[in-house]
């Protein structure tokens, strides 16, 4: 009788298939990260089921870290002297004068958390030193001295006649009166509209919008 | 592997002690380079922010001396949410009483049932308003709105309450489609409530210095 023929099969499997897709994710991902700019404070935002995209250009972001001090950031990057006009405008304001090239080293959404009278100084360090600088913060917290008045004016001054958001970024575990502080700054000039910036969450099942975000799907 | 050349195996013959070539394999072993494919891959995956920040659309009222533009809300329909500090979360429903009696503590968990058992209870109470469902079909949204256009949602936070806690408070209006709400100034008999309730719970954390 015939022994049938076992096959010996080679244990070694074809890597390449494995190998490629592999390489495809990694390509992926390489190309679809995109790098945070470093932030000189690091800020950790709430959760929401807010789902509208933060925009990135022709806005003012006020920041608020864990102390509680305040940041002004602009983030302008199709016209950078916007951002530079807004700086020497809000330090104008304030009976501070910066020229030009007070501002060489501006960048564009850079935070800026210093009263004006330290502000030229603070800016005429290079980015790699403004980095390292602990900033005071923005003064807010009482309203005759309230320096941020000075920078949403100046911002409003500048962007008039053009779409300006005002992008509130607070921390986890800033306090009330910050916030507050910082609506006030907000209803002294006239603005009522603004957006917080927080982390995107999902709607909790069962709730009133997740019924229907399911049906809007 | 490496063996003696023994010779006599293959057809041609050298000279002895003439080696022969060896046949170098065109493969190349490529485990080193998966490996740091794979480091990469798992680097960029941890670095990755896939989700963008969202934002939260916020409007504040505008800030009038003017009496008659107060915006009015009935009792029956209106919520009170404190935000203390703590992530404690205390609510009245109406007018506070002054003995206390409705003023009640939650947790952020909790009040959503709240919230949604008030909105519940003002929507059971709903008269029918043509006017104002007419009004809501001929801009093609849903008469919701005009069913619970008496609840009203306060919210206040406290000195101690956190960024996140307003947040989660406003976001909490969105969950439940709470279509008005306020962020106002606690009154001090309110803040009073909060001390006292605080203070006197049993359950208390040990008594820290106030900032």
């Amino acid at each position: 009788m015939a022994k049938a023929k076992i096959q010996k099969k080679s244990t070694e499997t074809d890597m390449t298939p494995f190998v490629d897709v592999a390489f495809l994710i990694l390509s992926f991902f390489i190309m679809a990260t995109k790098f945070k700019p470093s932030e000189p404070v690091p800020i950790e935002t709430p959760n929401s089921v807010a789902s509208q995209i933060m925009p990135d250009n022709n806005a003012v972001m006020m920041s608020i870290d864990k102390d509680n001090k305040v940041y002004f950031s602009i983030m302008s990057k199709s016209d950078l002297q916007k951002g530079k006009d807004i700086v020497k405008e809000a330090a104008k304001r304030a009976g501070v004068t910066l020229s030009d090239g007070d501002l060489s080293h501006y960048t564009d959404g850079m935070m800026m958390g210093m009263p004006f009278n330290k502000l030229k100084s603070f800016l005429a360090l290079p980015p790699a030193d403004q980095a390292k600088v602990k900033q005071d913060g923005i003064p807010v917290m009482d309203s005759a001295t309230n320096e941020l008045v000075n920078w949403i004016g100046a911002a409003k001054y500048v962007f008039a006649g053009e779409t300006l958001k005002y992008l509130v970024k607070g921390d986890n575990s800033s306090k009330y009166p910050a916030f507050n502080a910082l609506i006030d700054a907000m209803k002294r000039n006239d603005e009522q509209k603004y957006n917080l910036v927080t982390m995107p969450t999902d709607a909790p099942p069962g709730s009133e919008l997740y019924l229907d975000r399911l049906k809007g799907k | 592997m490496a063996s003696l050349d023994t010779g006599g195996d293959d057809g041609h013959k050298k000279g002895p002690g003439v080696k022969k070539a060896k046949r170098q394999s065109t493969r190349v072993d490529m485990t080193p380079m998966v490996d740091l494919g794979f480091l990469l891959i798992t680097f960029f995956i941890f670095t990755a922010t896939m989700s963008n920040p969202t934002t939260m659309d916020l409007n504040m009222p505008k800030d009038s001396d003017k009496k008659d533009q107060e915006t009015k809300i009935k009792q029956s329909g209106s919520l009170t949410v404190l935000l203390a500090k703590d992530n404690k979360v205390f609510y009245y429903e109406g007018e506070m009483d002054p003995t206390g009696a409705n003023f009640k503590s939650d947790t952020y968990k909790g009040i959503r049932n709240e919230i949604i058992n008030k909105k519940k209870e003002v929507v059971s109470h709903y008269v029918q308003d043509p006017a104002c469902e007419q009004e809501a079909r001929s801009k093609g949204k849903s008469i919701d709105d005009c069913k619970q256009k008496d609840f009203f949602v306060i919210i206040k936070p406290t000195d101690d309450a956190t960024y996140k806690n307003v947040v989660d408070m406003l976001d909490e209006m969105t969950i439940n489609k709470v279509a008005r709400y306020a962020l106002v100034k606690p009154f001090p008999g309110e803040l009073d409530a909060i001390r006292l309730t605080i203070g006197g719970a049993p359950a208390a954390a040990p008594a820290t210095p106030a900032k």
